[in-house]
């Protein structure tokens, strides 16, 4: 069976640097990701299970880890050859236990909640953020029984989801698929998680101005669930910036009040604030700022529209990056980074703190967010898989999907 | 020889094509048979000694008013108040008119010993005139002597210490008013009338006005109940004004309108051929027309932008009078007639026009879409007495390039309103209620309205309510050679070629419509009979 598999290769990965100039995902074919006979991964222990990928999205970090733009951070907690693929629904056929204990029967759709904290790592007694529920920031993902590696999809150890030969998950990270769920509903789980942990990181305050920079799936997911989740407690204003129709129609849809291309997004901000501008930034602004693209420019322009005292979620993963930091000193700014998911402060019916999938579940069935995925490529079509992923909001999509049920693929 | 009227040109076969201004490029059609070309009547002859015509109207004025010398006395505080730079179009060669006024009413000022004087820019909600069309407008002289000293100001409608309420007129209208002209024992107010619109009691009720003031008259129900506003006995937006400047008379502000008219002489000898009848045209003609064409064609839209607004109008005065308000305005709108006014017979289905690079908004700037629309929909389609030239339900084709482009300068709050307003709804009546508030107290447009050379936050929406009566009336507007985006947001449509326009008209007139072009520069008043 197949599978991609990311390979430590220099000169590869130099090549795949050079292609990428040209697009992001150019250089799928001549880079260190190969298409590859493949093995199911071994079970590293009892409470693991065998997963088989139906749907495996492609996910803005992995064209940055294909394009060589990812940060050098990354290079300890991650093993090689690992088979990339975080973003997964998959099939239990051989049956299996989820987090909460549930036994699930051969046959059950399952995704995985990819982050390799304490739990999987068999590592007792866990470090206190896994202890407090935060296994996104796990002290321990390159220690323990399986190799380094922050996520299934980055780990040599356990497979990933771009392969049909399946992966490996401990039963920390299963989470049965509910009745109802279109595989497409399914896979957009994990990154409406890393979006729903955003919107609650936001801290907005009532009737709270909110922008949102950045309209891929992770800047639409945020808007849903700060529509869904934040906006009831909060009656917060959100402005978006997308930067093409599509993304702006769906904007709309998901619940921004407000949705501009982006180079117009700081004025949409003045006008809700009733701000002043100087020196470029505007002296009001935006109480909270979500910057779902990570780069230079997002974060510049993040920095400058939102107010003093006001807050920066970074959202999507930045590199190293070159911003002028002087207004976050001068206007006592705080800038937080949101990454993946957990538990969260938000509680149950029985008053019990709710994990970030759980509330992920929820709001894709809201929201509709199965919607979002605009294309699935059979998995030797992954070249051109990757390029439309790369330039997914040219071409009219949000998420790109391989495809492992055996279908030659479609686009929606 | 005396001026040629206006004309009314049917095209025929032998007819050559027709020339457009496309923005800062021409573009000439051939027209269908049976298409009206309508040509403003020739330039007046302007007068021959204007200092002399300046001096008697000031010595003889009209209506209930004494002399201006008599006016004047030691220890008077006088205030002179001047048109901005919205007039004339193009900006007038030196000396400016506003130029040759104010020197012979100091002139007069200071025989008298009056040293109380100041100059007020009634600029309304435009923006502040820089010092080189201050200069331009008032000749150095006067600047050096008033500017450094504090004694040329630009009206500041936002600067409540600066003005004064009057009180409501009998239809509950606020009268808000620049402070020093109204507690001045004398206003003088010095004017161009360019078309018929301006002038009169707008002058003072409108040039030196507050916005809780001018937001009884600047909204889309009176702009739809104008028909025109060219038209003053037609026209709520002046019967509103009118309204205002009793008020402002009965308070005891004592005003000395002092109005001018111009002939239509607009652009200088090398763009000769822009006011010829093309048949008319000689080898010199078109050699400066195929010499500007070919050069603007190959120039970047920057620079021809540049260029044009380079170029100052030979603007001549033909007539100036001074004296009480409405006596001094009677005689101004005739004379506007005289020189503009232009028969026709009958509405037609499809009316076109070229629109030039230049509107009052945006001397010295770029005519943003959002000005695009209000030149073609609220000047030229409003420049009519009796009816409409086009039919109701009928359709306006303008050429011009429309770019999305506006500059943030003097334009800020247009750039939100074509962005954020536009983009919701093109109704006036929706924008009006939903949005005009917000603008017009946006504190970032006041402040570059106070301190830079912006125009009002509130004033694209005036824009837009310009074209209320046009939008009303017509069944289509469409744009040729427009950028697609930009006149889609306008809600307009757009066509690549004046062909292409036709037959998307004829969806909406039929398919044997009748066509009128007028034909500018320069501009003229069409008597729809």
């Amino acid at each position: 069976m197949k599978a991609l598999v990311f390979e430590r290769n220099l000169p590869r990965f130099a090549a795949s640097r050079v292609a990428s100039v040209f697009g992001s995902g150019r250089g799928a074919g001549i880079g260190p990701l190969q298409l590859l006979d493949a093995l199911p991964p071994e079970v590293p222990g009892s409470d693991w299970f065998h997963l088989r990928p139906l749907l495996s999205g492609i996910c803005g970090s992995d064209l940055a880890t294909l394009d060589g733009r990812s940060s050098r951070y990354f290079e300890d907690i991650v093993s090689f050859p690992f088979v990339p693929g975080h973003e997964v629904v998959g099939v239990l056929d051989d049956g299996g236990v989820d987090y909460a204990g549930t036994v699930l029967a051969p046959g059950t759709r399952a995704i995985i909640e990819p982050v390799l904290g304490c739990a999987p790592r068999h590592i007792v007694p866990p470090c206190p953020q896994c202890g407090s529920g935060h296994y996104g920031l796990c002290g321990n993902i390159a220690f323990g029984e399986i190799s380094p590696g922050l996520q299934t999809g980055f780990c040599a150890g356990t497979g990933g989801g771009w392969s049909a030969a399946g992966l490996v998950a401990h039963r920390s990270q299963l989470h049965a698929v509910p009745d109802g769920f279109s595989d497409e509903d399914a896979v957009i789980v994990e990154p409406t998680a890393c979006a729903v942990h955003a919107a609650l990181s936001g801290d907005i305050q009532p009737g709270d101005t909110v922008a949102v920079v950045g309209a891929g799936t992770l800047g639409l997911a945020t808007i849903a669930a700060l529509h869904h989740l934040i906006r009831p407690a909060t009656s917060c204003t959100v402005l978006a910036g997308a930067k093409h129709p599509h993304q702006r129609r769906v904007a709309e849809a998901m619940g921004a009040d407000t949705v501009v291309p982006p180079d117009q997004l700081a004025r949409a901000v003045r006008r809700q604030a009733g701000s002043l501008v100087l020196a470029g930034r505007l002296t009001g602004g935006a109480d909270v700022v979500f910057d779902c693209v990570g780069s230079s420019e997002s974060l510049t322009q993040a920095l400058a529209m939102v107010r003093p005292r006001g807050r920066v979620v970074v959202v999507g993963m930045p590199a190293k990056v070159s911003v002028d930091l002087a207004p976050l000193w001068h206007r006592e700014l705080t800038l937080v980074g949101a990454y993946a998911y957990g538990t969260e402060s938000t509680t149950g019916p029985g008053g019990e703190p709710r994990r970030t999938f759980e509330l992920a579940i929820d709001l894709v069935t809201q929201a509709g967010l199965g919607s979002l995925v605009s294309a699935a490529y059979p998995l030797d079509r992954y070249e051109e898989a990757l390029v439309h992923a790369g330039a997914a909001g040219r071409r009219g999509a949000v998420k790109v999907v391989f495809d492992l049920r055996n279908r030659k693929g479609h686009n929606r | 020889m005396s001026p040629r009227p206006g004309f009314v040109l049917e095209v025929d076969r032998s007819t050559p094509p027709t020339l457009y201004w496309h923005g800062e490029r021409f573009r000439m059609e051939r027209l269908p048979e049976g298409s009206r070309v309508i040509y403003a009547p020739e330039p007046l002859d302007p007068l021959t000694d204007p200092s002399a015509a300046i001096r008697h109207a000031l010595r003889h004025p009209l209506g209930d008013k004494d002399p201006l010398p008599a006016l004047l006395h030691p220890g008077m505080k006088l205030t002179i108040a001047f048109d901005d730079i919205s007039l004339p179009l193009p900006p007038m060669e030196r000396p400016d008119i506003r130029q040759l006024v104010i020197e012979q009413v100091l002139d007069m000022a200071a025989e008298a010993g009056v040293d109380d004087v100041e100059l007020i820019v009634a600029l309304a909600l435009h923006r502040r005139m820089t010092e080189p069309e201050l200069r331009h407008a008032l000749g150095d002289r006067i600047y050096d002597a008033f500017a450094p000293n504090g004694l040329l100001t630009q009206h500041d409608a936002e600067d409540p210490d600066a003005l004064v309420h009057l009180g409501l007129t009998d239809q509950g209208e606020d009268v808000e008013i620049n402070k020093r002209a109204a507690e001045s024992d004398l206003l003088v107010y010095v004017n161009i009338n360019l078309v018929a619109m301006d002038g009169g009691h707008k002058s003072v009720a409108t040039g030196l006005a507050s916005y809780k003031s001018l937001r009884h008259h600047h909204n889309p129900q009176t702009m739809q109940q104008s028909r025109s506003f060219m038209d003053q006995h037609k026209s709520e937006l002046h019967s509103a004004n009118w309204r205002m400047g009793k008020l402002i008379a009965d308070s005891g502000v004592n005003v000395f309108q002092i109005e001018t008219n111009l002939n239509n002489d607009a652009f200088p000898p090398a763009f000769n051929f822009l006011q010829k009848r093309e048949w008319e045209w000689g080898v010199k003609d078109r050699l400066a027309y195929l010499g500007a064409s070919k050069a603007l064609d190959r120039t970047p839209a920057k620079y021809a932008r540049q260029i044009f607004h380079s170029v100052k109008a030979p603007h001549r005065m033909t007539s100036v009078q001074a004296g009480e308000v409405e006596a001094v305005h009677a005689v101004t709108t005739d004379n506007v007639w005289k020189q503009q006014g232009v028969v026709v017979e009958g509405q037609t289905d499809i009316l076109s026009m070229g629109l030039p690079y230049i509107s009052p908004y945006n001397v010295n700037s770029i005519l943003n879409p959002i000005l695009v629309a209000c030149l073609g929909l609220g000047y030229f389609f409003n420049m009519y007495r009796g009816k409409p030239l086009v039919r109701e339900g009928g359709v306006v084709i303008m050429s011009h390039p429309t770019p999305w482009e506006f500059n943030p300068v003097h334009h800020p709050s247009y750039i939100d309103f074509f962005e954020q307003v536009l983009s919701e709804t093109t109704d006036p009546i929706e924008i009006a209620k939903g949005f005009e508030e917000s603008f017009a107290t946006d504190p970032w447009y006041i402040h570059l309205y106070r301190t830079g050379h912006a125009y009002h936050g509130v004033h694209p929406f005036y824009m837009w309510y310009w074209c209320a009566h046009a939008l009303q009336h017509l069944g289509a507007v469409i744009i040729v050679g427009g950028d697609p985006a930009a006149v889609h947001r306008l809600g307009f449509r757009v066509a690549s070629t004046m062909a292409d326009a036709l037959e998307m008209a004829n969806d909406i007139v039929g398919t044997s419509p009748t066509l009128t072009h007028i034909h500018t520069p320069p501009i003229f008043m069409s008597d729809v009979q």
